[in-house]
């Protein structure tokens, strides 16, 4: 069940590169897993790790100073390419709640929301802000306040975000978004029933599965 | 008179179930597309919840992503790819939805089989848990990729809650020269408006350019539509869309076929209907292209040379192109005509539908590939495509040229069977992604057409395909 999201205070680690797609946050060798945990470990496992699984020194999340990170910061298209949710599990699995980026790439942004992340779009001069504070200060925290809609830190910078009301709602509730749907069965029910008429236009034709494929050999 | 809308708004307005101000629609989904990647989570999730899969008769089920490309009979050494097909059986025996499993004379890449079979029509809403199942849309569908939990909802509710996405009309007008592709035609697109140029948009291809293009161009373009940001790529179903799904299996018979083609009819944009935004390239100007870098927007013309990093004016783009140079281990000023080939693989839901397969053969007829390739593959992308192509002979024409002619499926597009780009090689793909490790951990990407990834295979580097002494008249 997803986790409701609220508040969150939480050390921020910069991730300093554009275009960073999903195949780089979760390679394909482990999107064949079936499960949706336990993938923390494997998080930019190619660039994290060199041969043998040790950890690659010079990888941002490997630096001493980031760990027990929670806030990831990046840059624009964050979560481009592949579709694979494996991505956002990995996100949060590693102990992210919160990505703030001045751009998202749209089904990484949406399967944030369905994981209980919260992504945070700020314009490229306050991420630009952000990335130079963190690196200036070891230990640089942020609160990110979702009711008021605000990311602020220690030193007076209060950024305020926007976000579409009913995607807050559903994250500071942790929604059944399934369940939400299933309450309007009957409407669901009511429009199949509409376009019956039209059936041919919108349900599959019936095929004998064992004739088709023995005739298209 | 009615408001003039767009194929999208139309589309869109048609499977609005319910809408309440403020929150998202709630949008009925026509056909639902799962293979083995993505879908067990959501099943399993569905199971938990003691939720059925409510319409199994528009859900169709694939094996593609891990599946193995040759000794197909032979037991699947690999154990996690086989759980991956066991729960993909698993769910669909329990539930009734259809499967095309590995041995299927149906099977094949999700994109590619969709469409084949008839599943994909115009009109309708297609999703799969997949960024590429934007190639639908070339049928004049609005066809997106989804998360796993939105897998699970579809598969619960056949609905998706949805926020109405922006509108992109992308204009190529004039005719395509020799040799420049529909590949060609999208990647130039990308290199134009940016890998994030399309991002919270669905784009509507269209001019007299795209209207030439066959079904199989059509689905190329749209295919990478997401490559662009944009979750959907769409082409307005006409005369070429009807004739391509006429006597497909899934597809209306008969009356039921015409009663069909007269509602496709009234989908294309009205005239006068706006866009939020509109871009126009002109084909003449469009050279074969070739990616250089690490993301598909990082392209140039195949009579180009290597950017230089410093020619960046934004410092953020400076360091991408350094560090996708350190990546591709290539030096600015380099001509791309120069750039010597480990590998060459042409497949993928991008590009290996049998028009593909036959421009690709015709490059290649007579003629045998560099010495200095390692390998180069051949991945046809369905079984349809692979029967259809043996008999006409291909399948001997790629081999005698020194190809490896293999079974269907997503292959070294994306690695997760054995068809690994080993580290450090250099591969002309017809695929759709150049990200770091795509076709394998520290494997160097160069996205092509197929004819020029053919071509490329016989020189062992990239070479103008335009050049008189190769065959590429009549390529999509």
């Amino acid at each position: 069940m997803m986790q409701p999201f609220s508040e969150h205070q939480g050390l921020v680690a910069p991730l300093d590169r554009v275009n960073v797609d999903t195949d780089q946050m979760i390679p394909k060798q482990f999107c064949k897993l079936l499960t949706r945990e336990g993938y923390g470990r494997l998080l930019f496992y190619d660039w994290r790790y060199l041969d043998g699984e040790k950890p690659n020194p010079d990888f941002v999340l490997n630096h001493l100073r980031y760990q027990g990170a929670s806030i990831l910061l990046g840059r624009a298209n964050l979560g481009c390419g592949s579709s694979r949710e494996h991505a956002a599990w990995g996100v949060l699995d590693y102990g992210f709640r919160v990505v703030i980026a001045p751009s998202f790439a749209d089904i990484f942004y949406n399967n944030c929301f369905k994981n209980g992340i919260l992504p945070v779009q700020l314009s490229d001069a306050q991420v630009d802000e952000l990335f130079r504070r963190t690196y200036a200060k070891e230990g640089y925290r942020l609160r990110v306040d979702l009711e008021r809609q605000t990311i602020s830190d220690d030193n007076g910078l209060v950024y305020n975000f926007e976000i579409d009301p009913f995607r807050k709602y559903a994250l500071q509730k942790g929604l059944d978004e399934i369940g939400l749907t299933l309450e309007h069965e009957a409407k669901i029910a009511a429009f199949e029933k509409q376009r019956n008429p039209q059936a041919p236009l919108f349900d599959p034709a019936r095929v004998d599965l064992k004739i088709f494929d023995s005739t298209t050999k | 008179m009615a408001e003039a809308r767009t194929l999208y708004e139309k589309i869109w307005a048609a499977h609005v179930v319910h809408e309440e101000p403020g929150k998202p629609a709630l949008l009925y989904i026509d056909r639902h597309l799962i293979h083995e990647g993505t879908s067990p989570q959501a099943f399993a999730g569905l199971k938990a919840a003691k939720r059925k899969v409510r319409r199994p008769d528009l859900t169709f089920a694939v094996m593609d992503h891990s599946v193995p490309t040759k000794n197909r009979h032979l037991p699947v050494l690999d154990a996690t790819a086989m759980g991956q097909f066991e729960a993909l059986a698993r769910n669909c025996a329990e539930t009734g939805v259809r499967l095309f499993d590995m041995h299927s004379a149906n099977q094949g890449i999700v994109h590619i089989i969709g469409p084949e079979l008839g599943i994909t029509q115009p009109g309708l809403t297609i999703v799969c848990g997949d960024s590429h199942t934007s190639t639908h849309g070339a049928f004049g569908a609005l066809a997106f990729g989804i998360g796993t939990s939105e897998v699970e909802h579809v598969l619960a509710t056949q609905c998706l809650l949805q926020f109405k996405s922006k509108t992109l009309l992308v204009r190529v007008e004039g005719t395509r020269p020799k040799g420049v592709t529909a590949k060609d035609l999208i990647l130039a697109i990308i290199g134009k408006i940016g890998v994030a140029g399309g991002t919270g948009h669905v784009i509507e291809y269209g001019g007299e350019a795209v209207r030439a293009l066959s079904m199989e161009g059509r689905m190329t373009m749209c295919n990478m539509s997401i490559e662009a940001g944009a979750r959907a790529g769409m082409v307005a179903p006409d005369e070429t869309t009807f004739a391509y799904i006429e006597g497909r299996p899934f597809t209306p018979r008969g009356k039921d076929f015409q009663t069909a083609v007269d509602f496709w009819k009234t989908l294309p944009s009205d005239p006068g209907a706006k866009y939020d935004e509109e871009v126009v390239l002109r084909a003449e100007e469009i050279a074969p292209q070739v990616t250089w870098g690490t993301n598909p927007g990082m392209v140039t013309n195949v009579t180009g040379r290597v950017p230089d990093p410093e020619s960046f004016a934004d410092p953020v783009d400076r360091e991408a192109a350094t560090r996708a140079l350190q990546y591709m281990g290539l030096k600015p000023g380099t001509a791309i005509q120069d750039i010597p080939l480990d590998y060459v693989f042409i497949g993928s839901c991008t590009n290996s539908r049998i028009e593909d397969l036959r421009a690709a053969a015709r490059v290649v007829a007579g003629k045998h590939i560099a010495k200095s390739l390692k390998a180069a593959l051949v991945v046809p992308g369905s079984r349809v495509v692979k029967a259809q192509a043996e008999k006409e002979g291909l399948d001997k024409i790629f081999a005698d040229a020194g190809f490896e002619w293999r079974d269907a499926g997503c292959s070294m597009c994306i690695g997760m069977n054995d068809d690994i780009l080993p580290a450090g090689q250099r591969c002309a793909s017809t695929s759709n992604r150049n990200f770091e490790g795509r076709q394998g951990k520290g494997g160097r990407t160069h996205l092509v057409s197929p004819v020029m990834a053919a071509a490329a295979a016989i020189a062992g580097h990239f070479v103008d395909v335009r050049d008189r002494h190769w065959n590429v008249d009549g390529v999509e």
